[in-house]
């Protein structure tokens, strides 16, 4: 039994994989090339106008939010749109009618979000090194904010998928919630410049958690202490898995 | 042992359509067994839930002693299921979906590949592993569907029209396919919308309408329930009016008589009448299929009483 279920997690992974890169096109580049714009645009145009930004230059300051940014995105849309896709084209019968336990389509798709954020991880911070010496403070900090963090987003845009009824639909949060958070979760600047009321309201929004636990992982310094960052990951993913793994036991929007 | 086993089924889904009505149906083991109705019977709804795509509202089904409600794995393994549209991804090649689909029963690769090439070989589709599904014709996915849902070799195979669109030439070549499978051992259910279909595999057949089983039986005692066949004849020479004592005919044009044939009355007498008045018949044939005929009365027959019942 439990060989038949690493067969088929390995299967779904493999298949999430393959999707992405069959078409990075759509998946590997765009990331590289908009990060690009942004380094030359904030970092180095505006950058060197602005001058250090909590301790560091701007273009250091903004390395680990802009990784982050397209981790985040990145993670959420590789299972929305797969999950979604799988739905729309019903193939996602073919694991519905196999003795495929409900965490292993989680894990299988939640797995395959993780893989195409790390991947974009990577080339992101490649990119990087053409415009600053990326410093690593803390490797491990780095990886495990990472990994939650894509697991997280991943698992996001499987709830989505799952609720979505459209193409339409799983557009609207990314554009409407994901991408204002992110622009506000402190990529491009330290909270500490924000006056005391609008620095508490920050915190109430995940994603200044993410992107100062990641910060801290390459600086050394963030605006919150890494290891809230890592506890409110843990459990904000504790959260969306139990209730992805709810809403795919009882068929939501995937059996009548 | 049966292969499947249902007691009570009953379907309703939200909105309140009750598609299933506490239906009983039993499958042998290595049966080839029909499952007809016209659309919106309650066929994919009962498919859907041997299959576990529905939840269903009451009953209990068994898949070879294993019941879907307390060992849901085991009776997910022994099934293959062929549904009624394309549900793959059209965008992999076939090898791809026959892997994938071995992967999600928990065959490991070095067990699949040479099983889908075993399966894309004898479906004729063998030159195509490396195209996308979207390339194929119709027939071809149809083909597809079927290698797919027999890569983790199940005891039963479902299939949800498995004919629907394809040409004569494929169609009869899958039929020769699925009574090799079928003889293998492997229990067949299958729906069709081609009556001749069911008539030429099937051993068992139910008739479904309205969630409810309207005929539970062999095909040949089924099809022994027929007394009247109907013929239609080409004459030699035109006629106004034509009377043939002991029958029922009608006339569609001068030349062509259509005439209801009651088994105990056979032919010969309606040729006796005919050449007494100096008419030959140039050819005659079926007016429809038998099956047809039959299942059109019982469904009728069925909703007759239904009403009755109001």
């Amino acid at each position: 039994m439990a060989s038949r279920n690493i067969v088929a997690l390995r299967t779904i992974w493999i298949k999430e994989i393959t999707r992405f890169m069959r078409i990075w096109i759509q998946t590997l580049l765009p990331p590289a090339i908009t990060m690009t714009l942004y380094f030359v645009i904030f970092g180095n145009l505006i950058g060197s106008r602005i001058g250090e930004m909590g301790g560091f230059s701007y273009m250091e300051f903004i390395v680990p939010g802009l990784i982050m940014m397209a981790v985040i995105t990145n993670s959420y849309a590789n299972v929305s749109s797969s999950f979604y896709s799988a739905k729309f084209q019903r193939n996602v019968e073919e694991m519905l009618v196999a003795p495929v336990p409900n965490w292993v389509i989680i894990g299988g798709f939640v797995g395959g979000g993780v893989a195409r954020a790390m991947l974009i991880g990577l080339i992101v911070t490649l990119v990087s090194m053409f415009f600053v010496d990326v410093r690593i403070h803390n490797l491990f900090i780095i990886v495990l904010t990472l990994i939650l963090t894509a697991s997280l987003f991943a698992t996001a845009g499987l709830i989505n998928a799952i609720y979505a009824n459209s193409f339409d639909d799983i557009s609207i949060i990314p554009t409407f919630v994901l991408t204002p958070l992110t622009y506000l979760g402190g990529v491009f600047y330290s909270l500490s410049l924000l006056p005391e009321f609008w620095q508490w309201v920050s915190k109430a929004n995940p994603i200044v958690y993410m992107v100062n636990g990641f910060r801290y992982g390459f600086l050394g310094v963030a605006d919150i202490d890494p290891s809230i960052s890592v506890a409110l990951l843990v459990s904000f993913n504790i959260v969306l898995l139990a209730l992805a793994f709810s809403l795919i036991k009882r068929g939501v929007g995937i059996r009548s | 042992m049966f292969a499947l086993d249902i007691k009570g089924l009953t379907k309703i889904y939200k909105g309140g359509t009750q598609a299933l009505r506490g239906i009983d149906l039993q499958v042998k083991q290595g049966d080839f067994f029909a499952l007809l109705g016209p659309n919106g019977a309650g066929k994919s709804t009962t498919i859907g839930i041997i299959s576990s795509l529905v939840n269903k509202t009451a009953g209990e089904v068994q898949i070879f002693e294993h019941s879907l409600s307390t060992e849901l794995d085991m009776a997910k393994a022994c099934i293959g299921l062929v549904p009624q549209e394309f549900n793959f991804n059209q965008f992999e090649t076939l090898m791809q979906i026959m892997l994938n689909q071995a992967g999600y029963y928990g065959v490991p690769r070095h067990v699949a590949k040479p099983r889908a090439e075993k399966y894309l070989k004898q479906l004729d589709l063998w030159e195509k592993r490396n195209s996308t599904a979207r390339t194929l014709s119709g027939g071809m996915k149809r083909r597809l569907m079927i290698a797919r849902a027999l890569m983790h070799e199940p005891r039963m195979l479902i299939l949800d029209e498995p004919t629907a669109g394809v040409d004569i030439e494929i169609r009869r070549s899958m039929w020769t396919f699925l009574k090799q499978i079928n003889e293998q051992g492997v229990t067949i259910i299958l729906t069709t919308h081609y009556l001749e279909e069911a008539e030429m595999l099937c051993r068992n057949i139910a008739i479904i309408d309205k969630g409810v089983i309207v005929q539970n039986t062999s095909m040949k005692s089924l099809l022994a329930t027929l007394n009247i066949e109907t013929f239609v004849l080409d004459l030699s020479k035109n006629v106004n009016s034509l009377q043939l004592e002991g029958f029922t005919t009608r006339l569609l044009d001068g030349h062509t008589l259509e005439v209801d044939v009651p088994k105990e009355a056979g032919l010969n007498s309606v040729f006796e009448q005919l050449s007494q008045q100096a008419i030959q018949v140039l050819s005659m044939r079926n007016k429809s299929n038998r099956l047809e005929e039959l299942f059109v009365r019982l469904v009728e027959s069925g909703r007759q009483s239904t009403n009755g019942e109001k």
